[in-house]
């Protein structure tokens, strides 16, 4: 009896996503009276091994072929998949995850079994034999889907940041195994990489100062990309600026965008549709400027100011500017 | 170049998604419907890649009636045909759904040749259920990347783009392949005039098919418990800019 952990990790550099994933395991191996084992793909993640104890994985089965240098959606899900086979765990686990979604998908098409995305919660009824029921996220989390998972294996991938890691140390057996691939996974494999500029991206920037459609035009956010700096911080956007091509997708906070969790959000002419709440909902602080007072972001955030942004955030700065003069 | 999209018609909600009183379904009277908005982009990436090498794109639902509505929005920006696959009494789960799109996909291919591209959208906006794309993919025995935020065409291999926490990664996939498209990829055009009146005459061809219920059982919708916020008015206009800066100060961004 075992829940199996798909460990996420990138040329040997785990996932922080995946320590919640084992920390939700524990529980749902206490559950069906297991343990919990944990898989890593490629030689080169083996020195998981002791993270994996360290949050409470018994076995870490060590899947090796020469191939598996890189990350690989198919042949990972062709080598999961193997072993799911031959160990017949009650739970097969993923992180929610681009990367994590994709390899139980591949598990799941391999098995021909159900899979359930992004799982928020697991029900605590669950003892190994029956159904498990979950609640899942649906609409980027602004609606929840109670589902039951029927089959014989259950494959769920854990929606991110809802379980805390938290370490359990245990003893790990480490069982590496060398797995057949067929040649026709072998094929798509990351097989170059461009990598990241280093500086402050949507995603981990402390301030985010965000407009709308209320901006009207591109040359508009330019009090905005002002108030940013001031703040050392970056601008964002709604998918209607996307959209009318003001600026970037790769600045869009959204559902289909990037989520966003700084300690301040600024929000400038957006009306807050589900669409833009879902990645702006993690910020610590939203302060909405906004003409209409019952605007949803308005109803939504800490703080509101009521007033036209193109008057409002130029008098931001110019305060700031004020005081840092003094 | 032959290229199929498989698209998801979807509700447009506002800033609040309203649930039927039996919990079944997102109460959609009073929304309008889109195409899913990867999905929107995996049809952009399409049109470009036949207007850059020639071909032609054919698009593919499984959904309502309603949705040839989706097929002709995609005919509009340049699809040549559709084909839906109609079903009866809300939506089919992900196996359920997969195995009618892969039936679909032999069917449309016994005819018409093999399509050198089935592009999907990364996952659908309404059941962001990540995994369609990638059960037709092996169904069909063919490459499949999800996430999709670049794709070219080079001598028989489709190259894609993605992101990741690190930077961009790079696949080559033998064609014929499948690729799964992220927004961000493109920006959709408009449809034209001329496209609006090719869209009315084009050819939407409807197929029932027959599959097996998966094992992923909605049992029920809820909305998620209301952020409750006593939202704090710093001021009206620019008058309130000092207030703003002492809050600013006080939650420690600036010093």
């Amino acid at each position: 009896m075992s829940v199996l952990v798909v460990i996420e990790h990138d040329r040997g550099t785990v996932s922080v996503h995946s320590l919640g994933v084992l920390t939700a395991a524990r529980q749902l191996a206490k559950q069906v009276g297991g343990q919990v084992e944990a898989v890593t793909v490629g030689a080169i993640a083996d020195p998981l091994a002791d993270t994996c104890a360290r949050y409470g994985a018994s076995v870490v089965h060590q899947l090796h072929h020469d191939a598996l240098v890189d990350f690989g959606p198919e042949a990972w899900g062709e080598a999961v998949s193997a072993l799911v086979r031959s160990t017949n765990p009650k739970v097969v686990v993923g992180s929610g995850t681009d990367r994590g979604h994709e390899v139980i998908a591949h598990v799941a098409a391999r098995l021909d079994l159900p899979a359930s995305m992004n799982c928020l919660e697991f029900d605590d009824s669950f003892d190994g034999t029956n159904p498990l029921r979950v609640v899942r996220a649906r609409w980027g989390g602004s609606l929840l889907e109670s589902a039951e998972v029927d089959a014989p294996i259950k494959l769920v991938t854990l929606a991110n940041h809802t379980v805390e890691p938290s370490e359990a140390p245990t003893s790990v057996t480490a069982k590496p195994t060398t797995v057949d691939l067929p040649e026709n996974v072998l094929h798509s494999f990351v097989c170059d990489r461009v990598e990241r500029v280093a500086g402050v991206t949507l995603a981990t920037a402390p301030v985010v100062v965000s407009g709308g459609r209320g901006v009207g035009s591109a040359d508009a956010f330019a009090p905005l990309e002002e108030l940013a700096s001031l703040l050392g911080g970056v601008v964002g956007c709604s998918r209607a600026v996307t959209n009318n091509g003001w600026r970037n997708h790769t600045d869009q906070v959204g559902q289909t965008g990037t989520r966003i969790a700084p300690d301040v959000y600024i929000a400038c002419g957006i009306s807050g549709a589900i669409q833009h709440w879902v990645g702006a909902m993690a910020s610590k602080n939203i302060i909405a400027i906004n003409t209409d007072k019952e605007a949803n972001i308005v109803t939504k955030a800490g703080y509101a100011v009521i007033g036209d942004l193109h008057k409002v955030v130029p008098a931001i700065s110019e305060e700031i500017k004020r005081r840092k003069g003094n | 170049m032959k290229i199929l999209v498989c698209v998801k018609r979807v509700p447009a909600p506002g800033a609040r998604i309203n649930i039927t009183d039996d919990g079944q379904a997102v109460d959609t009277a009073f929304l309008g419907f889109t195409v899913s908005p990867h999905e929107e982009c995996a049809v952009e990436a399409a049109v470009q890649l036949t207007e850059k090498y020639g071909g032609e794109v054919t698009v593919l639902t499984l959904g309502p009636p309603e949705a040839e509505e989706q097929l002709r929005t995609a005919v509009s920006v340049g699809a040549i045909k559709g084909m839906l696959v109609p079903i009866e009494g809300g939506e089919w789960d992900p196996q359920r759904t997969a195995a009618a799109i892969t039936q679909s996909i032999r069917q449309l291919e016994s005819t018409e040749g093999a399509y050198d591209l089935v592009l999907f959208g990364n996952e659908s906006a309404d059941s962001c259920g990540y995994q369609v794309g990638v059960r037709v993919a092996y169904a069909l025995g063919r490459p499949m990347v999800n996430g999709a935020k670049g794709l070219d065409v080079n001598e028989q291999v489709a190259v894609v783009r993605r992101e990741s926490d690190a930077g961009q990664e790079i696949y080559r996939l033998p064609m014929p392949s499948c690729v799964g498209i992220k927004e961000g990829i493109n920006l959709p055009r408009y449809p034209t005039m001329k496209g609006r009146l090719a869209s009315k005459k084009a050819e939407v061809s409807r197929v029932v098919q027959e599959a097996p219920v998966g094992g992923l059982k909605m049992v029920t919708l809820q909305r998620p418990p209301e952020r409750v916020s006593n939202t704090q008015i710093l001021g009206t206009g620019p008058e309130a800019a000092p207030a703003v800066v002492d809050l600013l100060v006080e939650l420690g961004v600036l010093r």
